[in-house]
């Protein structure tokens, strides 16, 4: 395959980016778009030039690492893949391909098409967790009988691997997704319940001081997320959210 | 509770209260103004009653005023925030491959709903309010010294729709009224945190009041506009 790439090329945090054209050849339909990726870096690194940064990682749509927003969507064309996932037969050939970085106020670029995301974290750490004490006294988790649905919808909450392809696709950059996700996968769970209220009132807290947009329900988030994340979790926080508000 | 609008979920959930009100209030205007086509006595009885009882005239309808003006205002205020919450943009989205253009344009819909309410109130509102409250007539009549001259609503409401083009106006607002409609009723449930299996039915239903309503305000603008009677 033959293609035109449009890549986002920015020097550091501070530096006014722009896009570059990079032609390239010899694309075999059956590489994932990362390994693309990399024939390109090598053809740059050989001309002696600055090769194009990307965050990476598991390269196997689990760490969710690879955020890359190519051709308008997040992650590309297909549905529930990473970038890593993602095939060059999904490409034409002689296609012009578009590839950015996320875009979002609560995601700077650090450089090229890497952004910092570690206002996940700070989200994560504000109430994304159980206290548990684990110095060998531990109950076992599966001692609590569950019922199956709740279990069922918990885990699904849980595979949320929070590469922020539901902030890049809103159109309002926000992150509710990400955080129902976080919210759900406890709030389901009779574990979750002690820190319930704390949770979701810091949770929320955290999101809307890292800067990310408001829900207007458009749905392009569970489109767009590689995990299947439902809207159902988005409601469910809000649910959460109400009660926590009432109780002061 | 004291925070609750300086929220992200606070102030989306009140959105969709403050829509939820309107669209209450849409379908009580509907019934009073499907009376102009079917029973025009009965047009003039309602409105006789809506705008002089004094409950409706100084405890809903500034309630109502602040429902409209809060709903807008919020709006935009969402809308800077959102704006603001992606500063650099992409050189390439395709919103429409993930999410309707309803869902995405509420904010262009709800402008030109904002510009019709100023056409509607030129048109209604403040020629009441002339009326009542200016020249003190209220008593409704076509002419106040003669009982026998009948209600004068009736008769107003079908010449306002005698010009063709306020009535193509009236329609186009219409139009973008279910475009708003349709992605801000369904949605209301969502935000308020309802969903689950009924969500779908729930969906529909919402879908297909956001068309009617608005249908039916334009037929009822089209056939006053057909049926004119002597002024």
């Amino acid at each position: 395959m033959k293609l035109t790439l449009k890549i986002w090329r920015q020097k550091n945090a501070q530096a006014k980016g722009q896009m570059v054209t990079y032609p390239i050849d010899g694309i075999d339909g059956d590489m994932s778009f990362l390994e693309m990726m990399d024939v390109l870096n090598n053809k740059l690194i050989n001309e002696g030039e600055e090769p194009v940064v990307f965050d990476h990682d598991c390269r196997e749509g689990i760490c969710g690492s690879c955020s890359m927003f190519i051709n308008g969507e997040a992650h590309g064309p297909d549905r529930l893949v990473t970038t890593c996932q993602l095939h060059m037969r999904k490409f034409k050939d002689g296609e012009t391909i578009t590839i950015e970085p996320w875009r979002a106020a609560g995601f700077p670029v650090i450089k090229d098409l890497m952004v910092d995301r570690s206002a996940f974290d700070r989200i994560q750490h504000a109430g994304g967790f159980i206290s548990v004490n684990t110095s060998g006294n531990t109950q076992d988790a599966n001692s609590i009988p569950i019922e199956k649905a709740d279990a069922d919808d918990a885990f699904a909450a849980a595979t949320c691997i929070g590469c922020g392809a539901c902030v890049a696709s809103c159109k309002n950059s926000s992150a509710m997704l990400f955080v129902s996700a976080k919210v759900s996968q406890f709030a389901l769970l009779p574990q979750g319940q002690v820190e319930a209220t704390d949770r979701v009132m810091n949770m929320v807290k955290q999101m809307d001081e890292e800067g990310f947009g408001n829900c207007t329900n458009t749905g392009a988030c569970e489109v767009e997320c590689p995990k299947g994340i439902s809207l159902e979790n988005i409601a469910r926080m809000n649910r959460e959210y109400l009660a926590a508000s009432l109780k002061g | 509770m004291s925070g609750l609008l300086k929220s992200s979920i606070g102030r989306k959930v009140a959105m969709a209260l403050s829509g939820l009100f309107l669209v209450v209030f849409l379908t009580q205007h509907f019934v009073i103004n499907s009376t102009a086509v079917i029973a025009p006595d009965t047009f003039n009885t309602w409105s006789h009653f809506m705008g002089t009882n004094p409950l409706v005239q100084f405890a809903l309808q500034p309630v109502l005023i602040f429902g409209v003006v809060f709903h807008f205002v919020m709006g935009f205020v969402l809308e800077l925030q959102n704006r603001k919450a992606r500063p650099v943009k992409y050189a390439n989205y395709k919103g429409g491959a993930a999410a309707p253009w309803t869902s995405r344009n509420m904010i262009l819909s709800g402008l030109v709903i904002l510009a019709f309410l100023g056409l509607h109130f030129y048109d209604f509102w403040i020629h009441e309010m002339t009326v009542k409250y200016v020249q003190g007539d209220m008593t409704g009549l076509i002419n106040p010294d003669d009982l026998s001259s009948g209600y004068r609503y009736y008769e107003e409401t079908v010449h306002k729709f005698e010009s063709p083009v306020r009535v193509l106006l009236y329609v186009i607002s219409f139009v973008l009224l279910a475009l708003h409609l349709w992605h801000g009723f369904a949605s209301t449930f969502q935000s308020v945190g309802f969903n689950n299996s009924y969500s779908k039915a729930l969906s529909k239903f919402a879908k297909v009041w956001a068309v009617a309503i608005p249908v039916g305000f334009i037929f009822i603008a089209v056939y006053l506009h057909l049926n004119q009677i002597p002024h």
